[in-house]
């Protein structure tokens, strides 16, 4: 389990994250939502330990994840940040082989190609498996990314934002195939999402951010409903039910 | 382009190279091992060979390694101070130590050239404006500033002369005895294939290199280290080669990518046939005299660069 303890994150004067305090429950979605400049992304990357944070602690099977050695971290915890940044021309199963860089260091075993193998499979990526990064789709390069991290094979995917760039057909597959990791490999996601339909639709719970502070920490059901919606945007957003998914209709409210 | 046809053409220019020249020399006149013929083949012509195949296999890795860890297809030790920084080094070492040896050089163009990348390196970091073109124009820009003061104080000194004589890359004055400085560089270059995979994730980024648990400030400061150990080497005995280090790793990466482990050999390779071939059309074009290999390698270099420049923005961005 994942503990975050009163985690504070500054620049300057400005409190980016203030005294957050969160569990990630393994073996579900958790979806960090919130208005812009809320912190989800700052807290993601504390958790991850991309980022060091100023109070406060991480704890990774109760140990603080800055004591892991971060070749052991790295087998357990996986981040994905805007990576269509990426412009290094390496060939879809070149990018994926080095998710198991924490296991091999790049000499590949046997096992390793497995991984790999499997992810690009799982993915969907075999018959392009060849093709340069740079020669994809931003959908295409996801997935491969995505696959990455699979091949890593940690309990623990953390992703910022990975709908950014993508259009709804996309989208869809992606927060698809990161519940059947969670369903049929029992990994544990941690994502920072924008469209909060696909956070209601997809996340077994919800993280509720604004202006750094924690707002409300709970199941789907539990934040998505009017009251707390607005707490957490100041908008009136009604909710309508549709094959038991709670949709919510922000796009013509009243603030 | 198969590894195969590039080692067959290393080894038939080096072949070329080894046979032509001011004398001709004849397989059969080695032979005879006291004869003139021979003695100028072991004493000049296999060192320069030698001296060709090392720097021209150094610098494209120096480039390579500096373009993975900027993540700039532009960035090379031309382009980002080192060359420059090392010459700075060469003189500072003559203007404070009287009787400088061989050996304080060395030490001192090392010091200078491994500063004066980490200090690029070092600005990349803190400008947000990360263009593909706009970088390493900054680089240019800081080498000058490095070669002028370098030249303001060889003015002052009266050491002009013996500047301009390192600016020249040139294979002219390779002998026996005044090369071997260079094969420090295999060490470098093995290293480097041997870390390849570490500088691969290096230069997807500090963020990706720490999720994969690698610890990236190591790496980067591995790689600054082994391109100036390369770049003074270099430096020091045959002088400024432009635009190596900047083409040979760019056309590679276009058919091949940027797998390091994968691309070291072609880009050793490639970086030597180049120079060979740089090396032969300036002992060709006006013999018996020679024109020198930087001037040769700046005509041709500077037209392919500028083709790149032209049809490859869209990939290099």
């Amino acid at each position: 389990m994942i503990e975050i303890k009163e985690l504070t994150k500054r620049y300057g004067k400005k409190t980016v994250v203030e005294d957050v305090s969160v569990n990630i429950e393994p073996g579900t979605i958790t979806s960090f939502i919130g208005p812009n400049g809320a912190g989800k992304s700052t807290l993601l990357s504390m958790v991850s330990r991309l980022l060091n944070a100023d109070t406060g602690e991480v704890l990774l099977d109760k140990n603080n994840v800055k004591k892991w050695k971060s070749n052991d971290l790295a087998k357990r915890v996986s981040i994905l940040r805007q990576s269509n940044f990426i412009n290094v021309r390496l060939t879809i199963r070149e990018l994926v082989a080095f998710g198991r860089y924490p296991y091999s260091k790049g000499r590949l075993t046997a096992e390793d190609e497995q991984f790999v193998d499997q992810a690009l499979e799982y993915m969907n990526l075999i018959d392009m498996q060849n093709q340069f990064l740079d020669e994809l789709s931003g959908g295409q390069k996801q997935r491969a990314f995505i696959a990455m991290v699979i091949a890593q094979d940690t309990d623990y995917i953390l992703l910022d934002e990975p709908l950014n760039n993508l259009d709804m057909k996309h989208s869809v597959q992606i927060m698809k195939i990161l519940r059947k990791l969670v369903n049929e490999l029992g990994r544990t996601v941690v994502i920072v999402l924008h469209d909060i339909n696909f956070a209601s639709v997809y996340s077994d719970r919800i993280v509720a951010m604004k202006d750094g502070k924690l707002v409300k920490n709970g199941t789907t059901n539990e934040i998505i409903n009017s009251d707390t919606l607005r707490e957490i945007y100041d908008m009136n957003i009604p909710i309508q039910e549709q094959n038991g998914c709670r949709i919510c209709v922000y796009f013509n409210s009243h603030t | 382009m198969k590894l195969w046809i590039l080692i067959i053409t290393t080894i038939i220019l080096s072949f070329i190279s080894l046979f032509i020249g001011a004398i001709d020399i004849s397989i059969s006149d080695l032979f005879d091992w006291n004869s003139d013929e021979a003695q100028i083949f072991i004493i000049s012509r296999v060192p320069r060979l030698l001296a060709i195949i090392l720097a021209g296999a150094g610098m494209s890795i120096a480039g390579l390694i500096m373009q993975a860890l900027s993540r700039n297809k532009f960035v090379s030790p031309t382009t980002a101070g080192t060359l420059d920084a090392a010459k700075l080094g060469i003189l500072i070492s003559m203007l404070f130590i009287t009787n400088v040896t061989y050996t304080q050089q060395i030490i001192f163009s090392f010091a200078f050239a491994l500063l004066g990348t980490f200090i690029f390196m070092q600005i990349l970091d803190r400008i947000k404006f990360k263009d593909a073109i706009f970088v390493p124009l900054i680089g240019i820009m800081y080498g000058n500033i490095l070669s002028s003061i370098t030249t303001f104080f060889a003015y002052e000194a009266d050491l002009i002369q013996n500047i301009s004589a390192w600016l020249m890359g040139s294979f002219t004055l390779i002998i026996s005895g005044r090369y071997e400085l260079l094969y420090v560089s295999i060490p470098a270059i093995v290293l480097a294939y041997l870390y390849a995979n570490k500088f691969t994730v290096a230069g997807m980024g500090e963020e990706f290199a720490k999720n994969l648990g690698l610890s990236y400030k190591v790496i980067l400061n591995l790689g600054l280290f082994l391109v100036a150990i390369i770049s003074t080497t270099v430096v020091l005995t045959v002088g400024v080669i432009p635009f190596l280090g900047l083409i040979v790793p760019n056309i590679v990466s276009i058919y091949l990518g940027d797998n390091l482990r994968k691309i070291i050999p072609h880009t050793m390779l490639l970086g030597v046939v180049f120079l060979l071939i740089c090396d032969i059309i300036g002992r060709v074009i006006i013999h018996p005299y020679e024109i020198p290999v930087n001037v040769t390698v700046a005509v041709i270099g500077s037209a392919i660069f500028l083709i790149m420049l032209l049809r490859g923005r869209a990939y290099a961005k």
